[in-house]
């Protein structure tokens, strides 16, 4: 038989080991996020609160965004933020997995935050904004449908006039509707170029559907000749664009984390309780071999989220590839440990009252959102040089 | 060997730097006959320097090991080739330093480090596999002597051994945990016979040894009549450390084997393996971080339960990759390199070709722990989950169904 040949070239391998351990800062902010979170009720309180009809939390936004101070993370303390990295806003992004917040963190404090870090941040156009969201007193999103993964930038939906006028529709927008500030890629006179437009400004209009998360809204964003102001423009503003992408995608995996955390934690808690046959329904192998499983996939969800928020915090040349390989293996992590959850929970578990189905629609979209696992895996056929057929 | 090591305990990196450099310089490796190279690095205390002083060690941190096998591996010093003693220095070893007498470790630790002798594990048997509390090999005392019946099975390395670490029942009347006792057996016994035990790779890496008459002095006791188990614990927990220890390079296993197959063959490729390829890839990937996580934590001192699901990860994957490859390898993989019995010295899970690798790898979730019952100690110990209900635990050894 003919061995394969093995003079081929060694894959690219990452650099320097990263550190895949939780500082003691990051395990203060996480205790003070977490406490911030118990206190206002978790997921019970959110669920209350989705009656109301409110897309998202203005006093637990203000309370973690502004008073607290999670929402300048990335941002340098010249330009008005916190001068952290994308190891800490990790940590904050897992715990509100843990606790399905409706709040617009990742798409405010990662996305819009570091698709302005991408422009020239000392023009006033840039820092103005930049500083408004490191403060937490203004919530700005980045208008590109959520499903949009880094590396496939669109063509924009939207021209630009000569004027900085905006017209066009951009569909699946999440958390539009909490938006002071869109960031919006258009086409015009300086070709690919990324404006910024007030949300209440004549001609915008954000119209949110009914969402399968109620949690993270997406919605239409209808602009008719809206005043732009010029952020960046052709590579500068592409690069923006692409970095954002990729921020969020490696920072949502700490969210998935946080998802599937939960959700095994409920299921252990519940089974170990519940009385079924004459003993808890735990100790029958048939399930806690599951969540045994599923114990292993989340350990292995916070090694490879904490590799991609490592190689993003440290500018790793090896961040394509952790952000691929966290998103492949941590989407449908969450998604799983939220229908074991459900499963596992029995009847209740598919109740309205329950908060679990609030954890699997979140997963689920997070499964969508910027990028599927499928997506992330044919980018590492690129990156991994592993060339499809 | 007994020399005195008055700094042992506060060394750190450059010590142990200094030290090394003095023995090179004492014993040059390239004029040095490598077993006197060995025995002289186990009496400086750079064998394993998280030992004590005058057993191979300094009483320094084992994270500080890497530093003497880093400036030793540079200067050419010979090895004792681990993988040839590996039950020795990862079972064996630290079960004598825990529960030896002073004479058993003065006796045993240096020709085992040494690689001069080699060691085995008698535990396994017939009827007791994932239940190895149940094992009916007899420990009859006579005397400052035991005299030992039974049938161990799954023995790799017997056939090469000059000592293995043996549990026995010592007294059939006690709960099958309590009436076990633990010893190190003279392979050179008579009363010893190891047979090759022929596996589906066709080679018998590993061995049926039966036991007729095997006398054991008592001296050659590990611990106290009747803790076997407890001692026996020891030597279990160290097998599962010595699993997470090593680092590995992305594509570093089975993952890497299969990745190459893959760019060496264009002509071979589907769109269906190439999903599943970079499915894999990506588990293979995480895997390897996740135990470079577990090394990080250990590393600070601060170890994880996630040693214990490492292996389950580790048994899957190795088993999906290698049937992945021998699929891809098409007509190539209807042929088999060689069905000869062989006895290899050690094993390596990504050797030979794709056939031996797919048929090497079903054990990889049975041997060391069957990745179900792998699976129960994840959720009992680490998630707290309520055990079965027992009825075997209260009962006395000889009463239970066999």
């Amino acid at each position: 038989m003919t061995a394969p040949s093995r003079a081929q070239a060694a894959p690219a391998q990452p650099g320097a080991a990263p550190d895949l351990l939780y500082s003691e800062p990051e395990d203060d902010l996480r205790a003070a996020v977490r406490s911030l979170l118990t206190d206002r009720g978790g997921p019970a309180a959110v669920l209350a609160d989705l009656e109301s009809g409110r897309t998202h939390d203005t006093g637990l936004w203000r309370a973690l965004a502004a008073d607290m101070g999670t929402a300048g993370l990335l941002v340098p303390e010249k330009l008005g933020g916190q001068g952290a990295s994308a190891r800490e806003a990790a940590v904050v992004l897992e715990e509100l997995g843990r606790s399905v917040a409706p709040v617009p963190y990742l798409t405010s404090a990662v996305l819009a935050v570091t698709a302005l870090l991408g422009c020239e941040t000392d023009r006033p156009e840039v820092a103005a904004p930049l500083a408004a969201l490191a403060e937490g007193h203004s919530v700005g999103v980045l208008a590109v449908p959520l499903p949009t993964a880094p590396g496939t930038l669109p063509e924009p939906a939207v021209r630009a006039d000569a004027d900085g006028a905006l017209s066009g529709e951009v569909t699946g927008v999440a958390d539009a509707a909490a938006a002071d500030v869109l960031l919006v890629p258009a086409d015009g006179p300086y070709g690919y170029a990324l404006y910024a437009v007030d949300a209440n400004a004549n001609g915008v209009r954000t119209a949110p559907g009914t969402p399968l998360d109620l949690t993270r809204t997406p919605a239409r964003v209808t602009l008719d000749r809206a005043a732009g102001r010029l952020l960046a423009g052709q590579d500068t503003a592409r690069a923006a664009v692409t970095g954002a992408l990729l921020a969020g995608a490696g920072l949502l995996a700490s969210e998935q984390l946080g998802i599937a955390e939960w959700c095994l934690a409920e299921t252990v808690r519940h089974t170990a309780q519940r009385t079924q046959f004459g003993r808890p329904v735990g100790s029958f192998q048939a399930l806690k071999h599951r969540m045994a499983a599923l114990w292993l996939e989340v350990a292995s969800a916070r090694a490879a989220a904490r590799n991609a928020a490592d190689a993003l915090a440290t500018g790793s040349p090896d961040a394509r590839v952790a952000v691929a390989v966290a998103q492949a293996y941590c989407a449908p992590v969450a998604v799983r440990a939220a229908e074991e959850c459900i499963q596992l929970h029995g009847g209740i578990g598919m109740t309205w009252e329950h908060p679990a189905h609030l954890f699997l629609k979140r997963a689920k979209a997070d499964e969508i959102a910027l990028g599927t696992p499928g997506r992330h895996r044919a980018a590492l056929a690129e990156l991994a040089d592993l060339q499809a057929p | 060997m007994t020399e005195e090591h008055p700094e042992a305990g506060s060394l750190d990196a450059e010590g142990l730097r200094r030290r090394t450099a003095d023995l090179l310089a004492a014993h040059p490796p390239a004029t040095t006959d490598p077993l006197a190279f060995l025995r002289a690095r186990f009496d400086a205390g750079l064998a394993w320097v998280h030992f004590p002083p005058g057993l191979g060690g300094l009483d320094a941190p084992r994270a500080l090991q890497v530093v003497v096998d880093t400036e030793l591996e540079a200067a050419g010093a010979p090895d004792n080739n681990p993988r040839r003693i590996g039950i020795g220095l990862g079972m064996a070893a630290p079960t004598i330093l825990r529960f030896g007498t002073d004479e058993q470790k003065k006796r045993f630790l240096r020709p085992l480090w040494t690689g001069e002798e080699v060691w085995c594990q008698l535990f396994s048997e017939p009827g007791a596999g994932s239940d190895l509390a149940a094992l009916a090999t007899r420990a009859v005392r006579d005397g400052d002597h035991w005299t030992v019946d039974g049938q161990k099975v799954w023995t790799s390395g017997a056939h090469q051994a000059r000592w293995a670490i043996l549990i026995a029942r010592t007294d059939p009347e006690l709960p099958k945990h309590r009436g076990i006792t633990y010893f190190v057996c003279d392979l050179t016994d008579p009363g010893v016979d190891v047979r090759p035990l022929r596996q589906i790779t066709g080679e018998a890496e590993f061995n049926e040894v039966f036991l007729t008459g095997v006398r054991i002095p008592d001296a050659h006791r590990l611990g106290e009549v009747g803790e076997g188990w407890k001692v026996a614990q020891t030597t279990l927990m160290n097998e599962r450390v010595a699993i997470g220890g090593a680092r590995m390079p992305r594509e570093g296993g089975m993952i890497g084997v299969a990745a190459q197959a893959w760019r060496a063959r264009p002509e071979a490729r589907t769109h269906d393996l190439h999903q599943r390829l970079l499915g894999l890839w990506v588990e293979a990937e995480v895997a390897r971080l996740t135990g470079e996580r577990l090394r990080q934590q250990l590393a600070k001192g601060q170890p994880g339960p996630e040693g214990s699901g490492m292996k389950l990860a580790f048994a899957r994957l190795a088993q999906q990759i290698s049937g992945w490859e021998v699929e891809f390898l098409a007509e190539d993989g209807l042929a088999y390199d060689d069905w000869t019995l062989r006895r290899p010295e050690g094993v390596d899970f990504t050797g030979r070709e794709a056939g031996y690798r797919y048929l090497r790898a079903k054990g990889n979730s049975i041997e060391g722990g069957t990745s179900e019952v792998l699976l129960n100690i994840v959720a009992e110990r680490v998630l707290g989950l309520p055990p079965e209900p027992r009825t075997d635990k209260d009962v006395a050894w000889k009463d239970l169904p066999r």
